[in-house]
């Protein structure tokens, strides 16, 4: 049961991020089977399927946390090993884990250049930092936070997601991951992540979202991947396919309406 | 960019009919309601005790036992400021009074038996306490095992090692004037006048700068009239205690004279503006406060957990090896019991009350000092009232026990205000 994965029409260029038969194994499991991703500049890509589907693995694989058993990893076309987070980051490449990774005792500000902070010399340069902070949230119109200084811990469900994104795209990064952004959130916080998911790929970023809310990805997304037992099922644009058939991809692998041959050959359009 | 602001400029720039002054007042109390209760309540408790102890004891008030409270708290406040460090990542050290007790006989017995200078003396204490803290925070950060159980093994052991070094139940006395000149000797006047003067006016001179920088970046900069009233409180403190020290202590003036700023109050000046600028200032500081917050996302955003929590353990054993050589200098000497009896749990307590949190994450070299005189006053102010050792270790238990509920609880209304 081969796949024969064709790239999907570039909808305005090339894709900043490609993945072609990425393999990913754990002992005898295995996860990922000749998966393929594209991902572009100033489009949400959702990367949709069920629990089990081989999502989080392929993130990590994308983040550089693990590295694929075969396979290629391209960006901006150029062939590129990632071995470790750093690389990701280095080619600029961010992932926003689920759980957000953020130190509660410390400030947004704090945060969001943990690790990578400012110096004059010995001593940090807060004054900067801040400074850049406020400039970030602000270019992402983020408005609900009162203070840039106030501590993470005191923030809301959202506002934490908000930060973390922030400190995302603080590093002129190209591609940001996004990891159920809205799976924790109430309903008008949920609205302002998603709001806040459009103008990063309005603000011309390739992001992708991984969600399990299809009003969230059909609100958001340009592209949807939809993953299906370690592979892809169907790579299309959110216009050409409605809600039920992207849920019976992900159920089933395959759906009729897309014609045949669907499931089996992976749907690319 | 596009020109939207935050709210908070918003709020500071179009809507702002009260003065910054009252605006930043308000916030001080928000946060206090909150549970972010900062100094407050070591504040608080300080004044109570003074007042208490005052009314009770006059003589409490007296220049002699003023300079007394700084070098019975010396020893314990060092060790405390150490402790904070570990405290921070929501670590523990139980040996570090008895750390404090080997550093402090490896000192006498170099000088004592051995005739070693004090400044080799001194190093080599240092480098032991040093040695110490790298061998806890390995123990704790490679090998796995908790905190607690690392130092509650190297308390037994350390005892063990400061009885082998004072051979028994023996005391090595120190007779190095530059040693004992520490907790024994004061400046002259003159001199401790001039340090006050440089201590307000860096002070000053440093917040000014932020304000500057800060107004320059178009950030918000804190009212000039609460750093006013920040300097000048400072300044009125730092007089008063300069004032008072330099008054005649000795019974006696035609024997000797005994006035000044005891040596180890700069000592304490100076070892609290370093901790401070390495907690506060410092990506090292920042990392600490990372890990203890959250480790998994100071992982992740490439801080060396292992190495920062290992780190912190040789910090706060060479803080203890100082802490060390303040008690053998008040003593006179270093016997089998220096840093040990109630010295460690002091020192967690002076830590807790002044504001540091069991929980890690939170804490401030200056909790140390605040929490240091607490316990010192307690201390003082109940022998001078007669109490027995036994009394004393039971209000001082209690107090710490109150210190570390405020810190729960405080934590606990954080957590539904969400503040923390």
């Amino acid at each position: 049961m081969a796949l024969s994965p064709t790239p999907a029409p570039p909808p305005a260029s090339d894709p900043v991020l490609e993945l072609r038969g990425i393999n990913k194994s754990f002992g005898a499991v295995h996860v990922l089977r000749d998966v393929d991703l594209s991902v572009y500049e100033g489009q949400v890509t959702a990367l949709v399927g069920d629990n089990g589907a081989g999502k989080s693995t392929l993130v990590k694989c994308i983040g550089g946390i693990h590295t694929a058993d075969s396979g290629e990893y391209f960006f901006d076309g150029a062939p590129v090993t990632v071995n470790s987070p750093r690389d990701a980051s280095d080619l600029g490449v961010e992932i926003v884990y689920q759980d957000l990774a953020l130190c509660d005792n410390l400030d947004i500000v704090q945060n969001m250049f943990l690790g990578r902070e400012r110096r004059r010399g010995w001593v940090l340069d807060e004054d900067s930092m801040e400074q850049i902070a406020e400039e970030t949230l602000a270019g992402l119109s983020v408005r609900t936070v009162t203070s840039i200084r106030q501590r993470v811990s005191s923030l809301s469900g959202g506002q934490r997601q908000t930060v973390a994104i922030a400190k995302a795209v603080l590093w002129n990064s190209k591609v940001v991951v996004l990891d159920e952004p809205t799976a924790a959130l109430g309903v008008s916080q949920t609205a302002q992540v998603l709001e806040l998911v459009r103008r990063l790929a309005d603000n011309g970023l390739a992001v992708v979202l991984i969600s399990h809310n299809m009003n969230d990805v059909f609100a958001v997304a340009d592209r949807i991947a939809v993953l299906y037992l370690g592979r892809t099922a169907a790579q299309v644009s959110t216009s050409e396919i409605t809600h039920s058939q992207i849920v019976e991809l992900i159920t089933s692998g395959q759906t009729e309406a897309l014609g045949p041959g669907a499931g089996r050959n992976g749907v690319n359009r | 960019m596009t020109s939207s602001v935050l709210p908070l400029a918003d709020k500071s720039e179009s809507d702002a009919p009260e003065s910054p002054v009252v605006t930043h007042i308000k916030d001080y109390v928000a946060r206090l309601r909150g549970g972010d209760t900062g100094a407050m309540p070591a504040v608080l408790g300080l004044v109570v005790l003074c007042t208490v102890f005052a009314i009770m004891r006059p003589r409490f008030l007296s220049a002699g036992n003023f300079a007394n409270l700084f070098t019975q708290g010396a020893a314990v406040t060092v060790i405390a400021m150490g402790l904070i460090f570990v405290l921070v990542l929501g670590e523990i050290d139980l040996s570090a009074g008895f750390a404090s007790g080997v550093c402090a006989a490896v000192l006498a017995v170099l000088l004592t038996e051995h005739g070693w200078p004090w400044y080799a003396g001194v190093l080599a204490a240092l480098v032991v306490g040093a040695v110490i803290g790298l061998v806890l925070g390995v123990l704790v950060a490679k090998v796995g095992i908790p905190s607690f159980v690392v130092t509650l093994g190297a308390f037994l052991a350390f005892q063990g090692v400061s009885l082998l070094l004072v051979k028994g139940g023996t005391n090595v006395p120190v007779r190095d004037s530059t040693i004992l000149a520490i907790s024994n000797r004061n400046l002259a006047p003159i001199v401790g006048w001039l340090l006050a003067a440089a201590t307000v006016g860096g002070y000053a001179a440093l917040q000014l700068r932020r304000n500057r920088s800060r107004m320059r970046r178009g950030l918000s900069a804190e009212p000039i009239a609460i750093t006013g009233i920040r300097v000048g409180t400072l300044a009125i403190l730092v007089g008063l205690a300069v004032y008072v020290l330099n008054q005649e202590r000795s019974r006696n003036v035609v024997i000797s004279s005994l006035r000044g700023v005891p040596i180890v109050v700069p000592v304490l000046v100076v070892l609290l503006l370093i901790g401070t600028f390495v907690l506060r200032r410092t990506p090292y500081g920042l990392s600490l406060y990372a890990v203890g917050g959250n480790r998994e996302a100071a992982r992740r955003a490439g801080i060396n957990v292992d190495r920062v929590r290992i780190s912190a353990f040789v910090i706060c054993s060479t803080m203890a090896a100082i802490g060390g050589i303040v008690a053998a200098s008040r003593a006179n000497s270093v016997d089998s019991n220096t840093g040990g009896s109630n010295v460690l749990l002091y020192a967690v307590g002076a830590a807790v009350i002044g504001g540091t949190s069991l929980f890690g994450g939170k804490g401030r070299v200056l909790d140390a000092v605040l929490g240091g005189a607490v316990v010192a006053v307690i201390d003082n102010g109940m022998g001078l009232m007669g109490y027995s050792a036994g009394v004393k270790y039971v209000v001082t238990g209690v107090v710490l026990l109150l210190a570390a509920g405020v810190d729960a609880l405080s934590r606990r209304r954080a957590e539904a205000a969400g503040l923390r």
